[in-house]
């Protein structure tokens, strides 16, 4: 039989990210993904991998679930960057 | 890397139920609990994972429709009755009344499994849209009181919870992909469907004597983001409209599938859904200011400047009630419509100057506080990656202002052509038991024709369940015809048989640009056949070269072939429409006359042996909503009366 592969997406994206020092590889955010977007390390424990970045839907179901403070950050698209500003800055350019 | 998981494609497994749910989201939660809570033996079918899935897996922050709430003013007739004429006919009267008659008792169990339906923590003590007696929390109009602000990032965990407690049977993972139907004949009652597993590719047959269709209204028809293609439209990237395309292929029934509306949030073009500064839903009904910090009037449906903030929730004077602001996606009924800001082209003839901001620090102290906070703290896009990341950033809602971007409360710009379902879209057509024209095919949410909400999934999820178990009980085994297993099986496997080849994403993209060029804003019968034999081109070329290398790839693959699918049954639709009609937002250059009255009528479309056959079901065929209601559902009406 033909060797499986998992092969890595080609995204612009990059919408999440996982630090190891705090990863305890639970991998309850593998778990509740709804795009299945991770694949678990082959290495028990070690954090999970990211293998379909452009599928997210940035919902952070993952960052929700997860037990670790700071171990997953969900990254918005630098072209999503909203622009608000203190009110008193709305004032007449004239 | 090699694939983590098993690989079991070569195995098949069997399973029996009395009723299969195909989908996990809302509607397919309360399906698996409607349909266990008459006794049936369930299996739930969940292509992600029923913890988090579907359109409000991640949270929602109101709950429409909820007459029968013990503060609501209105009755389900009357809200019925609002949603029929504030669509100009077009739209479900069978499952909007079912909405409305039974979402409060759906909000019921939600409490019931855990989630948080009332201000417990007295958090808006003395707000004006919060009742002492029962603390629970209003949206929109504060007189009469039906939609609900709910703290919907505990609802899905409730859900999963509840159909794991009435004991369905829960599979996630697990792609529902074909139907099985009696002699694996076309328009013949249901009798089970197969499934593909998205990790291990196994493949499962249920033999069922009904079925619910809880699955998601079509998306990706017009819009794919490459390179981000999760959020190429509103719905999450799973929710493809793998029932209609299944249905379809076997002879079920669609309505109103001619009617789409011009994008609203599609990739990396749009901000994300409330996540820029508006005044809609979530933010409803936010202060906007100009770029010199003048605030922008709010009007009532008369045109009348609203002096207070309270004005803003409150029907005007004459007016019973109101069902939104009037910003809605579909076309604003006067009866019904509620306040709305100055119209964005008249404040820029007035000389407000742009850019437009969603101005929090004017709003009273609870308005600011419910809207940034809990209304944007539960809704499903925005809790993490809007309301945490922008708390962490110092955003500061009493002092600062977020941008509006495109005209008023959308947060984008698209081309007529860049088109999606939404507001009220087509879906299969139904009787009063949410039964399907295909006997044992029952349907709830996203599939039926004319879906809103998470208020309209939950109810007709529930619904068609103790119908489909209803009808499971009244009729004996069924039996699957091998013939169309095996079928299924080649027909779902066929794009792992080779290495190389044409990728899911650029079938998807090419699905689009057809869908753009053939079947955009203004339609004609030679545009949409020239439409129909480009996506055959596509059907007999590319989508035979499709690969896929794994079995996710696989489900991906799939799920581009079901969008091709419905974009052909969508075709179809557009042709089966000889008129124009303003509601349906439906332009035909060879039929320009609008909306002429013996078109007023729900056109169907179906496939027999001889091809795609066409039909008409009159504009109210539900007849009298509360007797019908009643007479269909008469132990639901004695245990309410209890």
């Amino acid at each position: 039989m033909t060797k499986v592969l998992a092969i890595a997406d080609q995204a612009i994206v990059d919408p999440i990210t996982i630090v190891p020092e705090l990863c305890t590889g639970c991998n309850l955010c593998l778990h509740v993904c709804p795009v299945d977007l991770f694949l678990p390390n082959e290495e028990k424990g070690g954090p999970p991998l990211v293998l379909y970045p452009g599928e997210c839907w940035y919902e952070g179901s993952c960052v929700d679930i997860c037990p670790e403070p700071g171990a997953i950050r969900l990254n918005r698209p630098p072209a999503m960057r909203v622009n608000w500003k203190p009110k008193t800055e709305c004032v007449s350019r004239d | 890397m090699e694939w983590p998981y098993p690989i079991e494609w070569d195995q098949t497994e069997r399973v029996d139920a009395d009723v299969l749910v195909i989908g996990g989201g809302a509607s397919g939660c309360f399906a698996a609990m409607g349909a266990a809570s008459r006794g049936a033996r369930v299996v739930l079918w969940e292509k992600a994972a029923t913890m988090t899935s579907g359109a409000m897996g991640s949270g929602c922050d109101h709950w429409e429709m909820a007459a029968t709430n013990p503060c609501s003013r209105v009755t389900p007739e009357e809200l019925t009755d609002a949603m029929i004429r504030g669509h100009r006919g077009y739209n479900n009267g069978i499952s909007h009344y079912i909405e409305a008659r039974e979402g409060w008792d759906r909000l019921l169990d939600l409490e019931r499994f855990g989630a948080k339906i009332r201000d417990t923590g007295d958090e808006f003590v003395g707000a004006e849209f919060r009742d002492p007696a029962t603390k629970l929390m209003f949206a929109y109009d504060y007189v009469n009181r039906f939609t609900l602000r709910v703290w919907g990032t505990t609802f899905k965990r409730a859900m999963y919870r509840g159909a794991k407690i009435l004991k369905a049977q829960v599979v996630d993972r697990t792609m529902g992909a074909g139907l099985l139907t009696e002699d694996g004949g076309t328009g013949r009652r249901v009798v089970g469907a197969v499934a593909i597993n998205g990790r291990t590719g196994r493949f499962t047959v249920c033999r069922a004597k009904a079925v619910v269709f809880c699955m998601s209204r079509p998306t990706r028809l017009w819009l794919f983001a490459p390179g981000a293609t999760g959020i190429s439209e509103f719905r999450p990237p799973q929710c493809t409209g793998d029932g209609h395309a299944m249905a379809w292929r076997v002879g079920g029934q669609f309505t109103m599938l001619e009617k789409s509306l011009r994008a609203e949030w599609s990739g990396l073009r749009s901000f994300p859904p409330y996540s820029a500064g508006n005044n809609h839903n979530t933010w409803y009904a936010c202060t906007m200011i100009d770029a010199e910090g003048r605030r922008i009037p709010w009007l009532d449906r008369d045109g009348r400047e609203l002096q207070t903030v309270s004005e803003r929730y409150r029907p005007a004077p004459g007016q019973k009630f109101f069902m939104k602001g009037g910003g809605e996606p579909d076309s604003p009924f006067y009866e019904f419509q509620g306040p709305e800001t100055l119209p964005w082209e008249e404040a820029l003839q007035r000389g407000y100057k742009l850019p437009f901001f969603a101005d929090l620090t004017d709003m009273p102290e609870m308005e600011r506080r419910v809207i940034w906070g809990m209304m944007v703290g539960n809704e499903g896009k925005t809790r993490t990656p809007v309301y945490a990341e922008y708390n962490q950033q110092g955003f500061d809602p009493s002092r600062h202002v977020l941008q509006s971007y495109g005209d008023g409360w959308r947060s984008g710009q698209f081309l007529p052509q860049e088109r999606q379902f939404f507001g009220i879209p087509g879906g299969m057509v139904n009787d009063w038991r949410l039964m399907t024209n295909l006997p044992g095919l029952f349907a709830a949410g996203d599939v039926l024709f004319a879906s809103d909400c998470v208020g309209h999934a939950a109810a007709t999820g529930h619904y068609a369940g103790r119908h489909a178990a209803d009808f499971a009980a009244a009729h004996g085994e069924v039996r699957v015809d091998e013939v169309q297993v095996a079928s299924e099986r080649a027909r779902l496997y066929e794009p792992l048989s080779r290495q190389q080849g044409v990728s899911w994403q650029a079938l998807s993209e090419a699905i689009t640009r057809v869908m753009q060029n053939y079947c955009g804003a203004v339609k004609s019968d030679q545009l949409l056949l020239e439409g129909l034999r480009m996506l055959g081109e596509l059907r007999e070329h590319e989508a035979r070269r499709l690969c896929a290398r794994n079995p996710h790839d696989l489900l991906r693959a799939q799920e581009t072939l079901n969008i091709l699918t419905n974009a052909e049954l969508v075709i179809h639709s557009c042709l089966a429409r000889k008129a124009s009609s303003v509601q349906l937002q439906f332009q035909r250059m060879d039929y320009p006359a609008m909306d002429p009255p013996e078109w007023h009528k729900f056109v169907t479309v179906w496939r027999d042996e001889t091809g795609v056959r066409t039909g008409a079901l009159p504009i109210d065929y539900w007849g009298d909503l509360t007797a019908n209601y009643e007479r269909h559902n008469p132990d639901y009406v004695a245990e309410a009366a209890k």
